[in-house]
């Protein structure tokens, strides 16, 4: 309450020194306030929950070049909540979603952020994707006190009061996925390759220290700009400098054109001549890449689709019987259905939608009907979870070959590898 | 970097640099040619240019599925196919293009840009409507994919050679077109003094509308074929523009001779900085030459020569 | 406004040379909408966008000057206007970076991004923009320079028209890369983000979003006295003789590319005013601004508005950024269809934009309907509202803003070289 009424009051005082039309509208917004929270002892903030219904949003890109990305997200979200609904609802209230387009352009979806925490006042916030696009929502989230939950596999380096990470942060991803190939195929030799932006850097360089930590060798590291399409160069110095292991953070369109040139070039990677290793092709990406330029690949993630446990064969179902059964499902996707039933099991734990309450119920909070499996919110707002290696077959699948056997603990300020 | 490897490596990783710039060079003069048509010729700047592209690859896509569903035994050869459909649909467009607003348009070569511009978004919209915000992955036949050995460490990539091959053929084709049929006659005509070639009987809107179109229906082509090497979405198209744009600018705008010089010229600097440097500074440098010449040579490395 | 009275009491003379009476209606009525009507009736949210779209409307300002007047078309504004909210990004970036407030970085008192990216120590090229004064000229400085060499080199060489289009575009591209590339120096792709306070004065609370709604608002006019003096002196009326025949100009002694220059810095150094402004009012900055979509949508904003009007520019701006929030949060999809048609209808039906078909429709609908009230009524009752009437449209005209002005490539003579 202290919050919400130090903002209107300040408002107010403010207000009054310009106009009286707008104080007219404060004292609108005020009984509005009144009126949604009068019976409601679970919103003491002001927030858009009425006896029936609570208010979230959901903040991707429908439209622009991130749209091809974040559909996924969209679909999974809306699917969690229309799951829950379907069981009752948080606190005995339907989940209503305001749906906005961030429109892959950063300050839409800062605006965007703030419409939805100042004029719908909702409870939770469901999106971005680009780490760009959660760094410039962030301010906001942490100005106005929401809750973002956050869906992508990132760079870490990030500890946010306001934000949930439901993605893995890059040492989860990085370090399993680089033991393994090592204990198990004997990799003695690197090639880091990636797309030239922030979370690719960021995890060639802890992945660097951690080879290098092994008593290892890096043979080589290159970026390329977002959307480049001619890798022959840097395919030739592969051949040149024979590494054991590529290790790919290729995004985008770039991708497509990668893989496929590999495969031009005679580097087949069914004969695991080199191996190649990559921690950014979901099953999402294969569809572009298809699934005979992928085959034979590895790819260290939280979940794959064809992950098999009782969770996820319902999961997959749901979200088939939901959204055709052409629809393949990557981890981000999967990452982002966990958001809505982490923020239910945090809301009742809390027994309130008051963000701090939320807050404090989430550290610990565990989810055992993920379709990963079983996870658990880590006092510094990321999931511990279990990494997986998948190989990658021809249908554009991945087949699980390998998974830790504890949950990794997110450490998004890794200790010795800065 | 060379000391640790023996010549003989040595000698086949430069062999192969100097194919991927070929390749390199093959794709340059492909995305080009169009281009080089409709801005050289015409004086028309197709923003649209990579959307037309990726039509192309959109129909090749189509293509494939229906080969793959109906005529599973002819999937070998839907390639050849789905290039000529691309090359009608593309050419299709593009006339209609022409005729619904371009040809309003000769006297503004800027205006031609902002609305060439908006097309392009609304065609992104459309593919984005049509086949859906994802990428879509084109199958090849198999005797496109993989690579020949010619030694023990020199591989030649099947579908760059074949779209060396292509490139080839267009070349060939655009000039025989060009210069020695009675039509490129006529085209050269109207670019030189279009007034004059209305006098002497030329339909010039016809020929505007043909030529338009024939540089939209090549970049279909190109589009198609690159569904080998690239990506196919509805944005990939705006991944080519620039680099085509400045591979026409540097060539000479009027002259396709120069546009092949120039694309030779910038794959080759490109793809051998991209060697020594890293990819993202190879590419800026690339472009950075690119436009420090152009401004010490603003008419480009060919350029026809007219009084002005 | 506080400028304009000024200068009317210094010398009535020459305020009549720059402003027509029409001219000085126009900026009034733009002033009483900028600054007093949309303040009382927006609320401070969607008056922080309208700041925002105001920003644009620098860069489409400066565009009608280059494009409109010059017929210089560039598509690389987008690098002025970055470089003007980089310069400010970055004061700002280190004042939220005290020593205090990074204190778990390895290295306290840099940005978070040069930490991450293990820089130590804070690039040289950081260092002046501890100062506040340094900023500012650098914000106008940085940009102009640039402007200045990019321009010296192209028209003391007479590239012009398409050519110089397509090597500012390709300007555009080699920035971003750059930018995106050197991640430590600048951000990366996330850009500089977490923009908290200026000289300890808190940006981001609702009053400092209304004091920063008015300071843009009053540099923005600034810009448009500053445009409509250059539009009304004799290098106005050089630039438009230039447009149509640079030749003629040219054999008349003047020296054509000293005014090419001169207007392309100006428009540079407004676009830079732009950037700077934005990254207060959004609190970061971001490579997705720098690059070729972005400039390109800055040469629409200028094209709405009527690429020979300034005000039309302003009202071009707020238009098609307005509609294209309120298209993106209501039918996303058909976002990209109203933006392509925008484009194609202004080029084809409207050249002239909002400013030509308020000349060719709205200006002598008005006159004729006031005609018709004097003669019913014989004494008007308020005389301020009868400047346009005694203003009458040839003169008010005088670049003849109905029609369609070809820059030629073949040389037929425009019907403005008159």
């Amino acid at each position: 309450m202290t919050m919400q009424l130090k903002v209107n009051q300040r408002r107010l005082a403010f207000v009054h020194k310009l106009s009286r039309r707008w104080l007219a509208k404060a004292g609108l917004a005020v009984c509005a306030g009144w009126i949604l929270g009068a019976s409601a002892e679970v919103n003491t903030t002001g927030l858009a929950v009425t006896d029936k219904e609570v208010t979230v949003g959901i903040l991707h890109s429908v439209t622009g070049t991130m749209a091809i990305s974040e559909t996924g997200s969209v679909q999974a979200e809306k699917l969690a909540i229309k799951q829950i609904n379907a069981a009752g609802g948080v606190l005995g209230r339907q989940i209503k979603f305001i749906q906005e387009d961030g429109a892959s352009d950063w300050p839409t979806f800062a605006e965007k952020s703030k419409k939805l925490l100042v004029n719908d006042k909702v409870a939770a916030v469901f999106g971005c994707w680009t780490s760009a696009s959660r760094k410039a929502v962030l301010p906001i989230f942490e100005q106005y006190n929401g809750m973002l939950y956050y869906p992508t596999f990132y760079e870490g380096l990030e500890q946010s009061p306001n934000v949930i990470y439901t993605g893995q942060e890059a040492t989860q991803q990085i370090l399993a996925g680089i033991d393994w190939v090592v204990k198990e195929k004997g990799a003695k030799t690197f090639y880091l390759l990636g797309s030239d932006y922030i979370w690719p850097r960021t995890s060639n360089k802890i992945a660097r220290k951690h080879i290098e930590k092994l008593g290892l060798k890096v043979v080589g590291e290159e970026y390329y700009p977002l959307g480049h399409t001619q890798f022959n160069s840097v395919i030739n110095k592969i051949k040149l400098t024979k590494p054991d292991v590529i290790y790919a953070i290729v995004v985008g369109g770039s991708n497509v054109a990668f893989y496929k040139q590999l495969k031009a070039a005679g580097i087949s990677l069914p004969k695991e001549k080199p191996l190649l290793l990559t921690i950014s092709v979901t099953e999402d990406e294969i569809l572009g890449i298809g699934g005979e330029n992928m085959e034979g690949a590895y790819a260290a993630m939280k979940y794959f689709q064809s992950l098999d446990n009782p969770n996820n064969k319902a999961f997959v179902e749901a979200f088939k019987a939901e959204y055709g059964n052409n629809i393949v499902i990557g981890d981000v996707t999967q990452a982002a259905y966990l958001g809505p039933w982490l923020w239910k099991a945090a809301v009742e734990k809390a027994g309130s939608f008051d963000i701090d309450k939320v807050r404090a119920a989430s550290p610990d909070i565990e989810l055992t009907t993920a379709p990963e499996g079983y996870v658990k919110i880590h006092p510094n707002h990321h999931l511990w979870s279990k990494t997986r290696i998948g190989h990658a077959l021809k249908d554009g699948q991945y087949k699980v070959v390998h998974e830790t056997a504890e949950l990794m603990e997110p450490d998004p300020f890794p200790k010795g590898y800065q | 970097m060379f000391s640790d490897y023996t010549s003989a490596e040595l000698l086949s990783i430069f062999a192969m640099q100097g194919f991927a710039g070929l390749i390199l060079f093959s794709v340059f003069v492909l995305m080009a040619l169009g281009l080089a048509i409709i801005f050289g010729q015409m004086g028309v700047i197709n923003m649209a240019h990579g959307e037309f592209m990726i039509l192309g690859a959109y129909v090749t896509y189509l293509i494939s599925n229906l080969f793959a569903t109906y005529l599973p035994s002819l999937f070998g050869i839907y390639f050849f196919i789905a290039m000529i459909i691309s090359f009608v649909a593309a050419g299709a467009l593009g006339a209609l293009v022409e005729w619904s607003f371009i040809r309003f348009l000769y006297q503004r070569p800027l205006d031609t840009l902002l609305a060439t511009w908006g097309l392009s978004l609304i065609l992104q919209q459309v593919y984005r409507s049509v086949f859906g915000a994802r990428e879509v992955g084109v199958t090849l036949p198999d005797w496109l994919m993989g690579s020949i050995p010619l030694t023990e460490t020199i591989e030649l990539p099947i579908n760059g050679m074949f779209v060396m091959g292509l490139t080839l053929t267009i070349a060939v084709a655009v000039y025989l077109l060009m210069y020695k049929s009675r039509w490129g006659c006529q085209v050269r005509a109207v670019v030189q003094n279009r007034p004059m070639a209305a006098a002497v009987g030329i339909n010039t809107a016809r020929i505007d509308r043909i030529t338009f179109a024939l540089g939209c229906g090549i970049a279909g082509v190109a589009g198609s074929a690159f569904t080998m090497i690239g990506s196919t979405g509805p944005t990939a198209g705006q991944l080519y523009i620039v680099d085509t744009f400045l591979v026409v600018v540097f060539g000479g705008a009027a002259s396709l001779l120069g546009t092949i010089a120039s694309a030779f010229t910038i794959s080759q600097a490109q793809s051998t900085m991209e060697f020594f440097l890293s990819g993202s500074m190879a590419k800026v440098l690339t472009l950075l030459t690119v436009v420090i010449i152009l401004m010490i040579r603003p008419q480009g490395l060919f350029a026809m020569k007219v009084r002005k | 406004m506080s400028l304009n009275t000024r200068s009317l009491k210094t010398s009535m003379h020459s305020i009549k040379t720059v402003f027509p009476k029409g001219d000085l209606f126009y900026l009034a009525v733009l002033a009483l909408f900028l600054g007093v009507l949309l303040p009382m009736t927006l609320d401070i949210f969607r008056l922080n966008m309208v700041g925002k779209y105001l920003t644009y409307a620098f860069v489409a300002v400066g565009l009608v000057l280059c494009w409109g007047y010059g017929g210089i078309l560039s598509l690389g504004q987008g690098v002025f206007f970055g470089l003007g909210g980089y310069c400010m990004a970055m004061f700002l970036k280190l004042e939220s970076s005290d020593p205090e407030s990074t204190k778990i970085q390895s290295t306290p008192g840099i940005p978070d991004f040069m930490d991450w990216n293990q820089i130590t120590e804070l690039p040289w090229f950081w260092e002046p923009f501890y100062s506040l004064p340094f900023t500012i000229i650098a914000i106008i400085a940085v940009p102009t320079i640039f402007a200045y060499i990019i321009a010296v080199a192209m028209f003391k060489r007479r590239v012009g028209g398409v050519y110089f289009a397509i090597i500012t575009q390709a300007i555009a591209s080699i920035l971003t890369i750059l930018i995106i590339g050197q991640q430590g120096y600048t951000g990366g792709v996330n850009g500089i983000t977490d923009l908290r306070t200026l000289l300890g004065w808190d940006i981001r609370t609702d009053s400092a979003k209304y004091v920063l709604y008015y300071v843009n608002f009053v540099c923005l006019m600034a810009c448009l006295l500053i445009a409509q003096f250059v539009r009304k002196s004799k290098l106005g009326r050089l630039l438009v003789a230039m447009r149509g025949r640079e030749d003629r100009v040219r054999f008349s002694g003047y020296d054509v590319s000293s005014f090419k220059i001169f207007v392309f810095c100006l428009g540079a150094a407004f676009s830079a005013i732009g950037g700077a402004m934005f990254t207060l009012q959004v609190g970061f900055m971001s490579p997705s601004f720098v690059g070729i979509v972005p400039s390109i949508e800055m040469v629409i904003f200028c094209a709405v508005g009527g690429r020979l009007s300034i005000f039309g520019a302003v009202y071009g701006a707020l238009l098609v950024n307005w509609a294209k929030t309120t298209f993106s949060e209501s039918f996303p999809e058909l976002w990209l269809f109203a933006m392509g048609a925008l484009f194609i209808g202004v080029v084809m039906a409207f050249p002239s934009g909002l400013a030509g078909i308020y000349k060719s429709h709205v200006e002598p609908f008005i006159l004729r309907s006031w005609q018709k009230l004097k003669q019913a009524k014989p004494q008007p009752p308020e005389p301020p509202t009868s400047v346009p009437e005694k203003a009458p449209p040839p003169k008010t005209t005088p670049q003849n803003a109905a029609q369609p002005h070809p820059i030629v490539l073949t040389g037929s003579i425009s019907p403005v070289g008159k």
